[in-house]
């Protein structure tokens, strides 16, 4: 499968895949065509089972898909994986941190992972530590830290490389109010700051409040996708909510299905 | 039908987790193994009984009286028994405080927690008397077909043993509980664990090292030194040793002295236990601080850092020590005899050569499972710009550069007794280490650090050929040592059996993440 050339200086787009595919038992990915530009807060929803996690995995590396093509910023994620590694920042639902490291070990071994310089690594973690309010477990184990915690450290991880594409699964999973909104918030300074994010979620309203632009998945295929204004329009009512909307999509795909 | 929260339902219960968890223990969580399971049992005790009657078919089971050599050697074996069962009963009634699973379930519910920990006791004591009777039951069987039913009462008396055992090993581990606090008694107790389990056999070589000048056991057991210093024929010391010779009213005193103590124990531990738990369940919320406060970040390449994370983690595991300590510990003797050679200049360095490489190899596997197969965030990992060979190539320099600073002191030792045996020994050791290490890493399965001690049900295969190649090697070693070139042979065997390993592995594992999508 060829991705498309990119018309001469225009900046690559920061994810296209195209004819996606991976199956296990069944297909859990099957032909997904996507394309993400640079600097959007891009918002994957989707149903339980849909293919949001297996496509972000692949993309990420962490999967070989069966077939298709994934390019971050111009680079095929296929032939120079590390390549494109450089450039991603990957958080899972599940949070992945060491029990027995504190979050600055933690944070120094992420970024030794990524060749970042220790000064400029220091600086960086004392930044996120200090946005995402860990000031004060900096020097204890994460053995002991909450859900909330964990995900914070392990997004510290994601982002103390600097990533020009973030990609999230379901980041907020298990997050009190407060931290809710501090990771919000800085997963929105990163955007303003000419990154890219990519994101599932369950919580609709999130995507609703923060999306560019939003893509649905169903049974590994992307059944629709637009700004909130546009999937507004291509459902028939301009006073929907994202979750009448999202709801109305899926029903509509499982009954064509 | 059993009333809810009673013993007898807690019972039923446990029964059910324990026989399930076995079950999936040995089967690999493959119901069709089930079968083959039982066909394998059925033929180990086959096999274990004829290796029994093979060994006993010179003794005359109606001919043996029990003078003082006899009970030395029957109080020496169930010594042995004891202390391998304390140890074992410490490290259960260990995890019992620490690990959470249904724990914060039951001590949340209305259900008297006592009860439940009664029967935990009581499954701690089933436990560790299976385990030996597992390896003593053919022989008590060959005993009692050969010299009649009376050598059955060794069952009971394995039995009373067990019971003793895991009274003990509750009360001490209590003790420590209320005297170092829950903080330092999960490591505390892991190495008194190993300790207690290490300390009859080493103790007994050591002894035998210094009066008799060799590793022998029986031979030390057999000397005039201990049958001179030796209690009475009719001491109430010989009592166990006399019931598990057939001792009627002997048996009758150890067996219900056993089960009255186990019950008292159990009745006043079974109620403090939950405390602990839960003490011990606020600690795991409770952070351990580092010593790395104003320490800045250092610079590394990628695979520097994953060594540098490594090393922590490996400093940091809570549960290595007493795995690993065991296997440590039993380099004592040869250390001993090793300054003992160097001080006398006698000629036992051959005899360390082996017992090092055996060492390194079975230490290795252990650190490789742990820094390989055992990677808690492989996710974060595999999205790293560092490739698969990179990450795996740094970990496999982790567990190697461990081994060589753990037994770097021994070869050194060895260097100053005999250069060529060192020698020998150093390669030796590198060959044991490296193969454990290859083995782990092509059999590799994304796993917990927390499931090291189960390390060994994630592949039958990798596990006998870790053991096989370690053997092999310190075959090896001690053909070398002793200057014959039939050292070559083995050696090759060994990386037989290295490559035919090689050819059962699984093809490509693939990425550290692979096995978890």
């Amino acid at each position: 499968m060829e991705l498309s050339n990119p018309p001469r200086n225009a900046a690559p787009p920061a994810l296209e895949i195209r004819g996606l595919r991976k199956c296990f038992a069944r297909p859990a990915v099957d032909g997904l065509d996507l394309r993400i530009r640079a600097g959007e807060f891009y918002m994957l929803l989707g149903p339980n089972g849909a293919g949001k996690t297996t496509t972000l995995r692949m993309v990420s590396g962490l999967l070989q898909p069966d077939a298709g093509a994934i390019s971050v910023f111009g680079i095929d994620a296929r032939t120079d994986p590390l390549g494109a590694k450089q450039i991603m920042g990957w958080l899972s639902d599940e949070p992945m941190i060491y029990d027995k490291l504190t979050p600055r070990e933690y944070l120094e071994f992420v970024a030794g992972l990524w060749g970042v310089a220790p000064a400029l690594a220091e600086e960086r973690a004392r930044t996120l530590i200090r946005w995402l309010g860990l000031e004060a477990q900096t020097q204890e184990r994460c053995e002991g830290f909450s859900r909330g915690m964990r995900q914070k450290v392990a997004l510290a991880g994601a982002l103390i490389h600097e990533p020009k594409l973030i990609i999230l699964d379901e980041p907020l999973t298990g997050l009190d109010a407060a931290s809710a909104r501090l990771v919000k918030n800085v997963l929105a300074e990163r955007v303003r700051a000419g990154n890219t994010v990519i994101m599932t979620t369950h919580i609709l309203e999130i995507a609703e409040r923060m999306a560019d632009r939003i893509g649905v998945i169903a049974h590994g295929r992307l059944i629709a996708e637009g700004t909130l204004e546009e999937l507004r329009g291509g459902s028939g009512n301009g006073a929907a909510t994202l979750e009448e909307m999202f709801l109305a999509i899926v029903e509509r795909d499982c009954k064509a299905a | 039908m059993s009333h809810s929260g009673s013993l007898f339902w807690f019972a039923r219960h446990e029964v059910r987790l324990a026989w399930r968890d076995m079950l999936a223990m040995m089967t690999a969580g493959r119901p069709a193994r089930e079968r083959m399971l039982a066909a394998g049992v059925i033929a180990l005790a086959a096999l274990l009984h004829l290796v029994a009657f093979l060994v006993l078919r010179g003794t005359n089971a109606r001919g043996i009286v029990p003078d003082l050599q006899t009970l030395i050697a029957v109080s020496a074996a169930l010594l042995l028994s004891a202390s391998a069962m304390l140890s074992q009963a410490m490290e259960s009634a260990t995890r019992a405080f620490y690990t959470r699973s249904d724990l914060e379930l039951i001590l949340a519910s209305p259900a008297p927690a006592h009860k439940l920990f009664a029967v935990r006791i009581g499954a701690m004591a089933l436990t560790v008397g299976l385990m030996s009777l597992l390896l003593v039951g053919p022989f008590v069987d060959v005993m009692a077909w050969r010299g009649g039913w009376k050598w059955l009462r060794a069952y009971g008396v394995i039995a009373a043993v067990a019971l003793l055992a895991t009274a003990a090993a509750v009360v001490l581990t209590l003790a420590l509980f209320r005297s170092i606090g829950p903080k330092r008694t999960r490591l505390a107790a892991q190495v008194a664990a190993a300790l207690v389990g290490g300390a009859f056999v080493i103790g007994l070589q050591i002894a035998a090292m210094f009066s008799t000048g060799t590793l022998s056991r029986m031979a030390f057991l057999r000397s005039s030194f201990v049958t001179a210093r030796a209690p009475g024929i009719h001491s109430l010391f010989w009592w166990p040793a006399r019931a598990a010779l057939g001792d009627g009213w002997c048996f009758l005193f150890v067996l219900s002295a056993s089960v009255a103590t186990f019950l008292a124990v159990t009745v006043w531990a079974a109620p403090r236990f939950a405390g602990c738990a839960m003490a011990a369940g606020s600690i795991s919320r409770e952070a351990a601080r580092s010593g790395t406060k104003s320490r800045s970040f250092r610079p590394a390449t990628a695979a520097g850092a994953l060594r540098r994370k490594e090393v922590r983690l490996l400093l940091r595991d809570p549960w290595l020590m007493s795995q690993s300590l065991m296997q440590l510990l039993y380099l004592l003797p040869p250390a001993l005899l090793l300054w003992r050679s160097f001080t006398f200049a006698g000629n036992a360095a051959a005899i360390c050569v082996p017992v090092l490489i055996m060492a390194a190899g079975q230490l290795a596997g252990g650190l490789a499972w742990l820094t390989i197969s055992g990677e808690d965030a492989p996710d974060l990992v595999s999205s790293a710009p560092i490739a698969l060979s990179q990450l795996l190539k740094a970990k496999v320099e982790t567990v190697l550069g461990a081994i060589g600073l753990v037994f770097f002191p021994f070869v050194a030792a060895l260097a100053f007794v005999s250069p060529s045996h060192a020698l020998v020994a150093a390669c030796g050791i590198a060959a044991a280490a490296l193969s454990s290490t290859l083995i782990q890493l092509w059999f590799r399965s994304q796993a917990k650090r927390s499931q090291f001690r189960r390390r060994h049900t994630s592949s039958r295969i990798a596990t006998f050929a870790e053991a096989f190649s370690s053997i092999t090697w310190a075959a090896t070693g001690a053909i070398a040592a002793a200057g014959s070139p039939l050292a070559a042979i083995t050696a090759l065997l060994a990386i037989a059996i290295l490559s035919g390993v090689r050819r059962l592995a699984p093809a490509g594992a693939g990425s550290m993440a692979a096995a978890t999508a």
